[in-house]
């Protein structure tokens, strides 16, 4: 089920580790899984277990205790907005709630076309960035004010739906 | 446009926070401008001189172990993750000795609420880490290293990536470096989304491949750290002081900050000020002036607070601090910390309550579960907090609050129980009165925001 262009990833991640200790290895590899796959399911768990030699319930213990791990399908573009204190100081509440008021759905769901997903996060590490928001677990968008959030929105409805 | 392409427009380019030349005499991000991040534009700025100079390849003799730790210590170089310990003192802790594997971690876990200083090093100025860690590693006679990365800071990941496949190629990292018996091998890993993985055994949990739940202590890192030997683990910041420290010396690196407290540190400024960055100054830098750095406070508001060092250091009120000189000991005195230097203001229109509701919310989000007192007391904290900003606290759950809060503090395995409670106790200690008039008039005492 994981490509194996994945694999080819989860190789180099491991090649990281010394010998016996594969298991390093598995926040990077579910990372890779879900950006191939959309979110940690079952079966990625355990394939992810079988390439690392480790207990299934091992990596399972991992994706439930780190917040970016999707542990059920998400939308094509997952919406994580910061407004933890330094964030609701600039803006980041405002940014969640025109979101929710944009795409018309409250925080936590996914839009009906299967596009958005939306979630309030913890800091993000980019304070003085305010109000940030971050795309897919890679890509952090900065300074995003409503006529920003309106680009953001429209440009990803646009690429989505080619 | 592709996705990728849209996103893209928005990444930041560090132009408002880092790049605006409002540093006062830079160490460590001295002349970037975004776009000079690369090897030859690090060694441009007289990057991996350090290293050469510690390894004999400029033609010297060369710095032994001890030269270099003892030039560490000299320098008062404390690190800069939060607790201010002693970098030499840390590194001379490492048993040099220990025939088998030992270990260099650095701690890129940015995620202390206004902290963002890590992020714009390594963007910007990669080189400037692996340089510093290659000095630690010959320091401490480790072999093998790994920088922990933030996972939410994804590119940044990739950036250091690429930093390292350049420094690889270049023989200053791997077997052998400059053609000296010195081998050093670095690599990157990241988190996904775990504030404790900040805390340094969780994250050694963590780069060991499980769910990041903090290590009694002791055993310490020193003794027993990631897969059971000895390992030093420093903040990014703290690294990349050390090609500096040992290119003029330690005596030089006090002087440009003050006693106990050398060098330049980076303020990350966030909240109610014009323009929130990145600051790097000297140590003992007045906070009026970095607050003037950063623009002062938004729209010509009165300072109302400052949480001085991240969200876990408790808040101080404007008159005590503009009192305050930027460094360990100055914020120490005035009741709070300088912690990872991430400055938080906050102007004369701000709830207290509010404010702390947030952070209370996030140290419930982000307590491992590990420790009753911190796993329990913190949601107890949050829906106290909360009942009281919603209108319906009553006039006990001040003290029951701070109760609550003595009940965690220095009860549980790590610091995140004494993050949470610290800011509730000093909210209470310095702005009681706004909590009780939310109890009475069941509203707030200053105009709604947000």
């Amino acid at each position: 089920m994981i490509s194996e262009e994945s694999k080819t990833r989860f190789a180099r991640e491991v090649a990281k580790y010394p010998v016996g200790q594969k298991q390093s290895a598995v926040m990077a590899c579910l990372a890779i899984a879900q950006q191939e796959v959309g979110y940690v399911s079952e079966e990625v768990e355990i394939e992810i277990a079988q390439y690392l030699e480790m207990p299934v319930m091992a990596v399972h213990e991992v994706t439930t205790f780190y917040n970016m791990y999707n542990q059920h399908p998400v939308g094509r573009f997952k919406l994580n907005v910061c407004t933890n204190l330094p964030c609701q100081l600039r803006d980041g509440v405002n940014a969640l709630k025109y979101l929710e008021k944009k795409l018309g759905i409250a925080m936590g769901e996914t839009t009906p076309d299967g596009l958005f997903t939306l979630q309030q996060s913890e800091c993000l590490g980019a304070c003085a960035d305010s109000p940030v928001i971050l795309v897919n677990d890679r890509s952090m968008c900065s300074f995003m004010t409503t006529e920003k959030l309106d680009q953001l929105v429209d440009g990803l409805r646009a690429a989505g739906d080619q | 446009m592709k996705a990728q392409q849209i996103l893209s427009q928005f990444r930041s380019a560090g132009i408002e926070t880092c790049f605006h030349g409002r540093h006062i005499e830079p160490q460590i991000l001295a002349e970037l401008n975004g776009s000079n991040w690369r090897l030859k534009d690090y060694e441009g700025r007289g990057g991996y001189q350090a290293l050469r100079k510690i390894l004999g390849k400029d033609g010297s003799a060369g710095m032994t172990q001890d030269q270099v730790i003892a030039t560490v210590k000299e320098s008062a170089l404390r690190g800069r993750g939060g607790a201010g310990f002693p970098t030499g003192l840390k590194w001379s802790f490492m048993p040099r000795q220990f025939p088998g594997h030992k270990y260099l971690v650095c701690n890129s876990d940015e995620g202390e609420p206004g902290t963002c200083k890590d992020r714009e090093i390594l963007e910007f100025n990669p080189h400037i880490v692996i340089e510093g860690m290659a000095i630690a590693a010959y320091a401490m006679g480790t072999a093998v290293g790994y920088n922990y990365i933030h996972g939410e800071i994804f590119s940044t990941y990739d950036r250091f990536e690429e930093a390292l496949e350049e420094a690889r190629a270049a023989g200053l990292l791997g077997d052998n470096i400059l053609g000296s018996s010195f081998c050093f091998q670095l690599h990157a890993a990241h988190g996904f989304g775990a504030y404790i993985c900040g805390e340094e055994t969780a994250l050694l949990e963590s780069l060991e491949g499980k769910k990041g739940q903090p290590r009694f202590k002791p055993p310490f890192p020193a003794s027993f750290g990631l897969y059971g030997k000895p390992t030093t683990i420093n903040n990014t910041e703290t690294f990349a002081a050390v090609p500096w420290i040992i290119r003029n010396g330690g005596a030089a690196y006090v002087a440009c900050g003050k006693p106990n407290n050398g060098g330049t540190k980076i303020y990350s400024v966030s909240g109610d000020v014009e323009r929130p960055g990145n600051f790097e100054v000297p140590m003992g830098t007045p906070f009026a002036k970095v607050l003037e750095l950063a623009g002062g406070v938004r729209a010509s508001r009165k300072l109302k607070a400052v949480i001085p060092g991240g969200s876990s250091s408790p808040v101080l009120p404007a008159a005590i601090m503009m009192e305050c000189t930027m460094d360990y000991d100055s914020i120490a005195k005035a009741g709070s910390m300088l912690g990872s230097g991430a400055v938080i203001v906050l102007d004369d229109s701000r709830c207290m309550v509010k404010s702390l509701q947030r952070l209370s919310y996030f140290y419930m989000h982000e307590s491992c579960g590990q420790c009753t007192p911190c796993r329990e007391g913190t949601g107890w904290l949050w829906r106290l907090v909360d009942r009281i900003e919603s209108g319906q606290g009553r006039a006990s759950d001040m003290d029951l609050l701070d109760s609550v809060a003595g009940d965690i503090q220095g009860r549980t395995i790590c610091a995140l129980g004494d993050a949470a409670a610290m800011p509730v106790r000093a909210m209470l200690k310095h702005f009681r009165p706004e909590f009780e008039y939310h109890v009475e008039h069941k509203t707030c005492m200053v105009p709604a925001y947000v």
